[in-house]
């Protein structure tokens, strides 16, 4: 069993040795020199405002605030199945690639309350105070689906977009790391164009034996968020 | 207005001198915050017109044009759209394309713009994947510094979640890349690290115990837009256990990643 290992490991050394050195012989077939190559402009016509000779590149990016980070807080409320609905809060982190995609990261916590079987009989819980804290993180991708404005009035227009997220991430609950799936969407309401706030729904799926058979949960979550893009 | 306020100053009470003055400083005191306030990029126009969205997206209205030769400040960018102010007060936003054909003290501007030039030269990089590790589900980060373009160092943690035991994985790979300039580029990486298993609660006998790791793998980024790229590997594991039999583990793995 080890030997196949160890088979690639040895076949593995020789490639890529080899291979280091064909980085050294990509100049010789000239690979790395397509950017020169540009024509000698001709004298410019009258009307041109830009003179072709000017070579670019000469002002690269001047100094401009870019604001493609967006962070913020939400809380909201979270039903945990099997376990009743509580408070949820956390932080999320996104940052937007392009005017649609974006990726994101969020951590959340909740408290599970009591099953319907321990309400009802009064009994021994099923879990322990600590056991009931149930918190999850995520990472994933977003994209804002239908980008639009809304109007207040006549004289006011806010920037919006409905958005789909997806990801992957961990949720600790009683006692336990379960892999988690995590659905969603979301509407952005810009207040300015730097501040934003957020309307949230979003499942967290995973697997668990937790009271008998192993079935998949949906713990779904409404939130109501802030951010601000830096 | 300055030649009208002193030719007739000399004929003025000394509350409208006052009251002059008060204009005077107060235009002054307006200047030097709009000049401070207005600490911006300003670049004159040198496409026939441009032209300014509502927001910082292709489908939203253009509601205002500024005309060649006119000047506009640069307040902020994001992603490929830049948010201008022109000189009568009106603020859009403008895309990328646009804002080339702009010029400032006689030259064009050129914004950075990432591409797929970057993804080959591009020093650091970072991104999440996730996948299966033996049958058991794993969540990786990791973040990479390119020696050179063909070979980069990458430093990974890993959340391992199964159904008997879960785990951290943390490891230090050399990756060579063949072909750094292709689009799709394959890799291949070797490394090692260490491993920490704790087994489920359910399993008796269970024993948390930390193990070293070594691997050797296969895989490709692909160039997606901007500073953006896909990434899909496999990785054959051995663990090192203080058994008789080193343990051997599959992984497969895709996820997404950025440079910069």
């Amino acid at each position: 069993m080890e030997s196949r290992f160890r088979v690639l490991f040895l076949a593995m050394l020789p490639v890529v040795l080899g291979l280091s050195g064909c980085a050294a012989t990509k100049n010789l077939f000239g690979m790395g020199e397509e950017e020169q190559a540009l024509p000698p402009a001709e004298a410019p016509s009258p009307e041109q405002v830009i003179d072709p000779q000017v070579e670019r590149r000469d002002i690269r990016e001047p100094k401009i605030d870019t604001e493609n980070f967006e962070i913020g807080a939400f809380a909201g409320v979270m039903s945990i199945e099997d376990f009743g609905s509580d408070l949820v809060y956390g932080a999320r982190l996104s940052y937007h690639i392009t005017e649609g995609l974006f990726v994101e990261g969020t951590v959340g916590q909740s408290e599970a309350g009591l099953t319907s079987f321990e309400e009802l009989s009064g009994g021994a819980p099923i879990l322990s105070e600590e056991d009931r804290e149930f918190t999850y993180y995520n990472l994933g991708l977003g994209y804002n689906l239908f980008p639009g404005e809304v109007f207040l009035g006549e004289g006011r227009a806010f920037n919006t977009s409905l958005y789909l997220v997806g990801g992957l991430g961990s949720t600790r609950f009683a006692g336990d790391d379960r892999f988690t799936v995590n659905v969603g969407a979301g509407y952005r309401f810009l207040v300015t164009d730097s501040i934003a706030l957020h309307l949230d729904f979003r499942d967290h799926m995973f697997d668990t034996d937790l009271l008998g058979t192993e079935k998949t949960v949906h713990n779904v979550e409404a939130h109501l968020g802030m951010t601000v893009f830096f | 207005m300055s030649e009208r306020n002193t030719t007739t100053t000399h004929s003025m009470s000394p509350s409208r001198l006052l009251a002059v003055l008060a204009v005077l400083l107060s235009h002054t005191v307006a200047a030097g915050f709009s000049w401070a306030a207005g600490d911006y990029h300003t670049v004159s126009v040198a496409d026939p017109y441009l032209e300014m969205h509502t927001g910082p997206g292709r489908g939203y209205p253009k509601f205002h044009v500024v005309d060649r030769g006119e000047v506009v400040e640069i307040i902020k960018r994001r992603t490929d759209w830049f948010l201008v102010r022109d000189a009568g007060g009106a603020e859009g936003w403008v895309d990328r394309a646009q804002m080339e054909l702009t010029v400032s003290d006689g030259r064009n501007i050129e914004f950075a713009d990432a591409g797929q030039q970057d993804f080959t030269d591009a020093r650091w990089e970072g991104g999440v994947l996730a996948g299966d590790f033996g049958g058991a589900n794993i969540i990786s980060v990791y973040t990479g510094y390119s020696l050179n373009p063909n070979v980069a160092v990458e430093v990974w943690g890993s959340q391992i979640l199964g159904n008997f035991s879960n785990g951290w994985m943390g490891s230090v790979n050399v990756v060579h890349e063949t072909w750094p300039e292709w689009r799709i580029s394959p890799f291949f990486t070797l490394g090692a690290g260490a491993i920490h298993t704790e087994p489920k609660s359910t399993i008796v006998q269970g024993e948390d115990r930390t193990d070293q790791v070594a691997h050797a793998g296969a895989g490709v980024r692909i160039y997606a837009t901007r500073r953006f790229m896909l990434r899909a590997e496999y990785k054959s594991y051995v663990v090192f256990t203080s058994r008789d039999d080193n343990e051997e583990v599959e992984e497969w793995k895709v996820g997404f990643a950025f440079f910069f």
